[in-house]
């Protein structure tokens, strides 16, 4: 079925039309549309799959291994309709932000060239296609964090672009002894072979190879260092989308690997992840707590939270999967939020650090509500989605007897709520210091907040409606973990 | 730079590797070459003889924005996908028109031929815009 392709190929279409765009107006507006367009697709996708259960799409008719196949199921039409959600308040965030900053129409296209890698990377069926959306990532986003064209972006775009070259080189390692040993690189069939061979303790070397390569890109303990080094010196617009969407698709890819084929040596991997896991979200929480730059905070919260994803991968029962896709939606559209609020905040004030700062419960009564939604999200504080996905986790890890993880993850969760309080007190509560930032007095459009109103409003709703949701990521869980209608839909058996 | 040999020797290598980059553009469906082989033989074509003459020169000659070349050749690409959507058939596979030309005989075009001339000038837009870009800082 041809929808299956769209989620790219708007995207692409989208490209065409902006790199001939001369207008900024006009890019703003199709961006806006064109995202919207996105949203309403994914909705599409999201229907067709709870009736089909699969969609699949051989490519110029090759079937199955021997082509290249898109394939959505419930977890891929899930993580497609949270990015398009980001996608477009990102673009309205942006129709306000992006102004002065030369060449804005050029980011439209890397933009969306970013948001055809993610999209890509969430349907393919292939690992060597996968790898390419990861490249078409990195490259994207290598652009966009050097886009101001200052010295401090250009030192954090190349110590991005550095240890991401690296990862897609562990990446594309990992893939050849894949397929060396398999000759196979659809996924389908790689379950198919791996499920059913008992000397699949063979491909723990690649396996070993495809962890560092997703463990640089979801940004996990020994392999983070990247994150923090450049997520804050991009324009905040841009880190906002990264925030959400970049870190994200590597957690995407753990959870495909590691339900769908990589399932043998189980006591180990399991064991494994949850250790990486629990270092995580400890040194994340840990590292957040020390800075007193906005962006720095949140940046390594994003570390921190990839945690408890990891967490839910390494328990591995129906209930902590669907606990971590739940943690992901959840995390991915809260901590954009955020960040956009934390640009709000530079908007108002003229500073992203916490030290110059102040009085803004005050000035803007309605930026405080909406810090507090996503803040409180994120800390975990019912009745918003955070509490929910919290809950799911460490109720798995208790059923499953793992009590230390469990611990590790209560704990983190005070420390997140220690960080949120902490830029509360001193941005919003905290009487505003006498220096050069106490002059300013901007005020914001209704424009300037939509986005956070809109992605605040999903967080809430999202709380309210914890248990429809939960029924999603429980199917996608279960879809997960049996695997066998994946690879007889894919294999059109 | 200013060498007469160089100059003179551009000229016709100019041609000739545009005649090139055509032949591996053509045959490019079942035997090594293709767009993006042929592409790079074009692009290299312009980017020699502006080595050759003069950089500026030659940009004023082309006319034509580098970003250009892209838009045109991934809106080919697009347009490549769309006969397979209106036969229902799987997105992306080969359809083919077949024409008869009175005296040369059966002529078939083919989708996988508007896909690989779509990479062909996407591939030389892109060649230009490095060459464009790198060239500026003089």
């Amino acid at each position: 079925m041809t929808i299956t392709a769209l989620p790219i190929l708007i995207p692409f279409v989208l490209i065409i039309i902006l790199i001939i765009s001369r207008s900024l107006v006009f890019s703003k507006i199709t961006s806006i549309v064109g995202s919207f367009g996105l949203l309403i697709l994914s909705m599409i996708i999201f229907y067709k799959v709870n009736k089909l259960g699969f969609l699949v799409l051989n490519m110029a008719g090759w079937k199955s291994p021997y082509g290249i196949t898109l394939v959505i199921d419930f977890m891929s039409s899930l993580m497609l309709m949270v990015s398009s959600v980001i996608v477009f308040a990102i673009a309205i965030y942006a129709y306000r932000s992006l102004n002065e900053e030369k060449q804005v129409t050029k980011f439209y296209v890397f933009f969306f060239s970013l948001i055809m890698g993610v999209n890509g990377a969430f349907i393919t069926g292939d690992v060597f296609n996968l790898y390419v959306w990861f490249e078409v990532m990195l490259i994207s986003s290598f652009v966009l964090i050097t886009f101001g064209k200052s010295k401090e972006q250009l030192e954090g775009g190349i110590k991005y672009l550095a240890l991401n070259l690296l990862g897609s080189l562990f990446f594309l390692a990992g893939l050849g002894l894949l397929y060396g040993k398999t000759g196979t690189l659809n996924m389908a069939h790689l379950a198919d072979i791996l499920r059913n061979d008992h000397q699949a303790i063979l491909m723990n070397t690649s396996a070993i190879l495809f962890f560092i390569a997703f463990g640089i890109k979801a940004a996990v303990f020994p392999l983070f260092f990247w994150l923090p080094a450049s997520y804050h010196t991009a324009n905040i617009t841009i880190s906002s989308l990264f925030a959400g969407l970049l870190t994200k698709v590597g957690v995407y890819a753990f959870i495909r690997f590691f339900t769908l084929f990589f399932v043998h040596d189980q006591a180990f991997w399991h064991q494994f992840l949850l250790i990486i896991a629990g270092f995580t979200m400890i040194i994340g929480g840990m590292s957040a707590s020390v800075h007193y730059d906005t962006r720095k905070i949140l940046s390594y919260h994003i570390i921190s939270q990839i945690g408890y994803m990891i967490m839910g991968l390494g328990i591995y029962t129906p209930l902590a999967i669907a606990g971590a896709i739940f943690f992901t939606i959840h995390n991915m559209i809260a901590k954009t939020n955020t960040f956009i609020v934390a640009g709000l905040i530079y908007k108002l004030k003229g500073s992203f650090y916490l030290k110059d700062v102040g009085g803004i419960i005050k000035q803007n009564p309605v930026l405080a509500i909406l810090f507090v939604i996503p803040a409180f999200a994120l800390a975990g504080v019912p009745p918003i989605s955070g509490f929910f996905a919290k809950f799911i986790l460490i109720k798995a890890s208790i059923d499953d007897s793992h009590f230390v993880i469990a611990i590790i993850a209560v704990l983190t969760a005070l420390l997140t709520l220690y960080s949120m309080i902490k830029i509360w007190n001193e941005a919003f509560l905290k009487k505003q210091p006498d220096n050069e930032f106490s002059g300013q007095n901007t005020s914001l459009s209704f424009l300037d907040m939509l986005p956070s109103i809109i992605l605040g409003t999903i967080s809430i709703l999202m709380g309210i409606f914890a248990f429809k949701v939960f029924d999603f990521t429980m199917q996608a869980a279960d879809q997960l973990i049996e695997g066998t209608s994946y690879i007889n839909n894919v294999l059109n058996r | 730079m200013n060498s007469v040999i160089l100059q003179i020797a551009a000229r016709y290598i100019k041609a000739l590797l545009v005649l090139f980059a055509m032949i591996a553009l053509l045959r490019g469906h079942n035997y090594p070459g293709g767009g993006f082989i042929g592409g790079l033989l074009a692009a290299l074509s312009v980017i020699y003889y502006g080595f050759a003459f003069n950089v500026r020169q030659v940009r004023e000659k082309l006319k034509v924005n580098p970003a250009t070349y892209i838009a045109i050749g991934l809106f080919l690409v697009v347009l490549s996908f769309i006969p397979s959507i209106l036969n229902q058939l799987e997105l992306m596979q080969g359809v083919w028109l077949k024409v008869q030309i009175p005296v040369l005989g059966e002529l078939k075009l083919g989708t996988p031929f508007l896909f690989d001339m779509g990479v062909f000038l996407t591939v030389i837009g892109v060649t230009f815009l490095f060459f464009f870009s790198l060239t500026k800082v003089e």
